[in-house]
């Protein structure tokens, strides 16, 4: 039904527009044919016009959009380097709306200042070095400002400095979810290889290394408040990209090779889920659910859970089908809370054992199912 | 120059009148004007179902999940069960719509159609240096038009591991579907695109070289010849890379070398891949696809500086400087690759070299963008339908290219790399602004192409509803981004956080709708006036570059009898001492008449 009226609607405005051109042709009756198709005063005096409201439409479009949509841009980073980078931001913004704001007027009030008529004639205005140079110039002045500031927050984001007090976690990454994992005491992640992976030890760290040996795997990520944290990323199947919004880091997870991050939180994620704006953006987002809720239940499907805040790590380059749904919760504490966190959760090197141990019968079975995989997986190394 | 040597050539065959089969005028042509019409109509056609496929992919984004009878139609019962659309063909529709507006509309049919009319009427030569390797180029287009499209249908779905296909999503076919047979047949398609658009492109690069008409200096060159000739040589340079990219994927995906694979554990087995590097992959293609962009982009610029020189009456402001700056952004476009790939996990210092080299591209960006705007500056400007879609392109390529300021820069790139924001940005820098320069293009030259004038209404029409839908679904997009939003994903459901998004994306959705039905009227005009437009005089913009002087009808060798000579440069308009406001390039120079620009 809705598509017939989406049918019928397209018909009426085809039809209209036809007869629109219809009287637009019927207007030129009597002029030279060869000539009609080309535009006259009189068209030039109407796009001339158009083309100046087309300026006010980008601009009252532009104001709308920061009013109505501004507040949803992320702002008040959760990371150290998050306020860098968003200060080079606010400042390249700056610069963005001088520019937009004064080549979209020039442009589009021309168009319509200059709109062609019969008398009038153009200037004949080949060349000007100076001009040139002014636009050459200011553009490079500015740009190189950009460059530096920027390469300076880059090279104190991006270069982690091996002496630096630094708490190492592992985020691996698969087709379609996170884990990570704990160096522990020793803060040295165990040597791994997608080679090792074995029953419980989906990450394939190498148990005999001495390193691995108080390495700690989760499935939910908790990071100390105010301590820097430096992320190795591992991929064992495609390209996937750690991407942690709030704290404004974002690094691929590469199959074969460990890529690198670091930042340091700032907010624990109660003191986050505080602050005014977050409150009211929630709040916001909560009624929309509600919305969403009523609607749902009136079809008898179950309602939506309210939602409140948590950092999110998200995988931001295309890793599948499921894709879409490839989160992991980022939960800062304080690092009393944290130490807390830790301290029970079990060893890599146990859970193997215990895994290995007189089994169960649920996980019995899944033990010998992946031996299978694994005599393969071994084989294949021994031929290397 | 050469020039004369070829046209005597070309007279003694012309005087032969060699009958024309309906095959050999219209299917295996090797005239220059039809291969474009071949061209610009191929075009058209993939730029339907790309287009198309936007529009379906946005239905999903704005309304996710929930069903519509038009999925079900054209997607069938295994990508659309219920009507409802699925996720694996989500990433399809986005490959392919990506691939199809990229390579086959933006890059074939923009270059195929204008650089094959213009630039042997433009440079006043008989043909294309080669029109046998001409007609070659365009069939291998088809061809690979034709496999692309197929790839669509087999079993286990088309291509979905992005238009930029980084293995090794797009070298297993256990991790998506779409890896499987749709990849094989984009890779063999692509290879077979790439080999004919080399073709084209050595055929352009040696004809504008060797074949202008005498007086045709490379100082007297249209500004579309320049940026065709520039456009070809960065294809030169840079298309073969994707061809290797592509062949060694082609060799990891079945003959099992590691080039771009390895320490796999997928499907619970350790595949035997060991020692390549995706990140290779990574470098291959962007050393191809940066330069793409302005591949893409540089025509539309070239046509737009002739279409607003035109109908602003006024010679292009900075004529040298143009040409300075499209040898400046052609030479810089090849040494930027790696601002794609920030966070790719190469080495950061790489980073701090390619955010240098890449804002320096706005330098010559913003010299073209100045020029154009003082080139309207005390014009007497004539608003045709092209000029319209010529300042809408100034317009959306400094929109689309202020953002590029933030993402060339390493460390903003950080948190909005792959998000909508990117998807914004680089919709209106290239795809929006080169679509504008291609329909300039079409508004402009259709009457040398088909004899007729495009109904200059329903220009205005399309123009209109064009721009303000191209604004409304790409500016808003620049918040989402903001806001953190990947791209790519099937639905945002799954995120809470981004529940306040929605909004944003049905009026999006609507906009892009919207949009999409009113190309119609662009395909109705455009098809309706090729038979019963109305018939058009020779020079109907009153135009100076000699595709103008050429008569109405087509012929081969393009002009009868000699080949017109030039004797000034193509941007004589409203010259003082002249009565008229153009002075086409092959009238002498009067008595005392001087040269006034540099």
């Amino acid at each position: 039904m809705t598509s017939l009226l989406v049918i019928i609607v397209l018909v009426l405005l085809a039809i209209a527009l036809w007869q629109l051109t219809k009287i637009f042709d019927l207007t030129q009756v009597g002029a030279d044919s060869n000539n009609s198709q080309i535009a006259n005063d009189d068209d030039n005096n109407v796009q001339g016009y158009l083309m100046f409201g087309f300026l006010a439409f980008i601009y009252i479009f532009t104001i709308y959009g920061l009013i109505k949509w501004g507040h949803l841009v992320l702002h008040t980073p959760a990371s150290e380097h998050g306020g860098e980078i968003d200060n080079l931001m606010n400042i390249t913004w700056v610069l963005i709306f001088i520019v937009q704001t004064i080549t979209q007027a020039l442009l589009y009030y021309y168009a319509f200042k200059y709109r062609g008529k019969k008398e009038q004639k153009a200037l004949y205005f080949s060349d000007n070095n100076k001009l040139e140079a002014i636009w050459s110039i200011i553009p490079a002045v500015v740009l190189a400002g950009l460059i530096l500031y920027g390469l300076y927050a880059w090279t104190n984001i991006m270069f982690i400095d091996e002496e630096e007090d630094v708490m190492v976690v592992e985020v691996y990454a698969q087709q379609f979810k996170w884990t990570a994992r704990y160096a522990g005491e020793d803060n040295v992640l165990g040597k791994a290889n997608v080679r090792y992976i074995e029953g419980v030890n989906t990450l394939g760290v190498d148990l005999a290394d001495p390193n691995a040996q108080d390495d700690i795997v989760v499935s939910e990520l908790h990071i100390p408040k105010g301590k820097k944290v430096h992320f190795r990323f591992r991929s064992q199947d495609v390209l996937h990209s750690a991407y942690f919004p709030q704290f404004r880091a974002q690094m691929n997870c590469v199959p074969g090779m460990v890529t690198e991050f670091a930042f340091t939180p700032i907010y624990t994620t109660a003191e986050y889920r505080e602050m005014a704006f977050m409150q009211e953006k929630v709040a916001n987002i909560n009624i929309l659910r509600a919305k969403k809720s009523a609607e749902l239940v009136a079809k008898g499907q179950p309602p939506l859970d309210p939602y409140s805040f948590d950092y999110l790590l998200l995988c931001n380059k295309i890793c599948g089908s499921s894709h879409y749904n490839m989160q992991m919760k980022v939960v800062v504490d304080t690092p009393e809370e944290y130490k807390k966190w830790l301290s029970d959760k079990p060893l890599l090197v146990d859970e193997v054992k215990a895994s290995l141990a007189p089994p169960a019968p649920v996980e019995g079975a899944k033990v010998i199912d992946s031996a299978k995989t694994d005599t393969a997986a071994v084989s294949k190394i021994a031929m290397k | 120059m050469s020039a004369e040597g070829h046209d005597h050539g070309h007279d003694h065959e012309h005087e032969h009148h060699h009958k024309d089969t309906f095959i050999t005028k219209y299917i295996f042509s090797i005239d220059h004007k039809m291969i474009a019409k071949q061209y610009l109509l191929t075009g058209i056609v993939m730029g339907i179902i790309g287009v198309g496929m936007s529009m379906l992919f946005r239905m999903q984004l704005a309304w996710p999940e929930e069903s519509f009878k038009i999925f079900n139609f054209l997607l069938g019962d295994k990508f659309a069960p219920d009507g409802v659309m699925t996720n694996d063909i989500y990433l399809a529709l986005v490959t392919i719509h990506g691939t199809i507006m990229v390579f086959f509309v933006l890059t074939a049919a923009l270059s195929g159609t204008f650089s094959n009319l213009l630039i042997p009427l433009q440079i006043g030569a008989r043909d294309m240096a080669s029109g046998f390797m001409n007609m070659i180029s365009y069939w291998l287009f088809f061809l690979s038009s034709v496999i692309m499209i197929c790839s669509l249908f087999v079993e286990s779905g088309p291509a979905s591991a992005g238009w930029t296909i980084y293995p090794p999503l797009s070298a297993l076919p256990q991790a998506i579907g779409g890896s499987g047979a749709g990849m094989t047949l984009w890779l063999v398609s692509m290879a077979i695109f790439i080999a004919s658009s080399l073709m084209g492109s050595l055929n352009y690069v040696v004809t504008v070289i060797n074949l202008r008409t005498k007086g045709m200096s490379m100082t007297r060159l249209p500004l579309t010849i320049w940026a065709f000739f520039v456009t070809a040589l960065i294809g030169i340079i840079s298309f073969p890379v994707l061809l290797s990219a592509a062949l060694l994927l082609i060799m990891d995906r079945s003959f099992g070398t590691s080039f771009f694979l390895s320490d796999i554990y997928i499907a619970g087995e350790v595949l035997h891949y060991q020692g390549g590097s995706p990140v290779l992959f990574e470098h291959l293609f962007w050393f191809l696809g940066h330069p793409e962009v302005y591949i893409v982009l540089l025509p539309a610029l070239g046509i737009t500086s002739e279409v607003i020189a035109t109908n602003s009456r006024k010679p292009i402001f900075g004529y040298r400087a143009m040409i300075m700056s499209i040898l400046a952004i052609a030479f810089l476009s090849t040494i930027v690759w790696g601002h794609h790939m920030f966070i790719s996990g190469m080495n950061p210092f790489l980073g701090s070299v390619f955010t240098f080299t890449t804002l320096l591209i706005a330098i010559p960006s913003a010299v073209k963008a100045f020029n154009y705007i003082t080139t309207l500056w005390k014009g007497n400007l004539q608003l045709n339908p092209a000029m319209l879609f010529s300042i809408g392109l100034v317009s959306t390529f400094i929109t689309g290219g202020l953002t590029g300021i933030i993402l060339g820069d390493s460390t903003l790139d950080i948190n909005v790399h792959d998000t909508y924001f990117v998807v914004a940005h680089f919709h209106l820098v290239m795809g929006i602004s080169a679509l504008y320069g291609m329909f300039a293009g079409i508004y402009h030259w259709f009457p040398k192409m088909f004899g007729r004038m495009l109904n200059k209404n329903l220009g205005y029409v399309h123009f209109w509803v064009t721009a303000v839908c191209a604004y409304g679904v790409f500016f808003p997009m620049h918040f989402i981004g903001l806001a953190g939003l990947p791209r790519r994903y099937y639905t945002n459901t799954n995120f809470p956080l981004f529940d306040d998004l929605q909004n944003v994306n049905v009026l999006i959705t609507m906009f892009a709708l919207v949009g999409g039905a009113f190309q119609l009227v662009f395909l109705y005009n455009f098809f309706s006036s090729i038979f019963y437009g109305k018939r058009t005089i020779q020079n109907p913009w009153k135009s100076n570059t000699l595709e103008w002087t050429a008569p109405i009808e087509h012929i081969h060798g393009n002009w009868p009898g000699e080949i017109p000579h030039v004797y000034r440069w193509p941007y004589d308009y409203s010259k003082p001492g002249h009565d008229e406001d153009f002075v086409p390039q092959n009238i002498p120079m009067k008595e005392g008449e001087e040269v006034l620009h540099h």
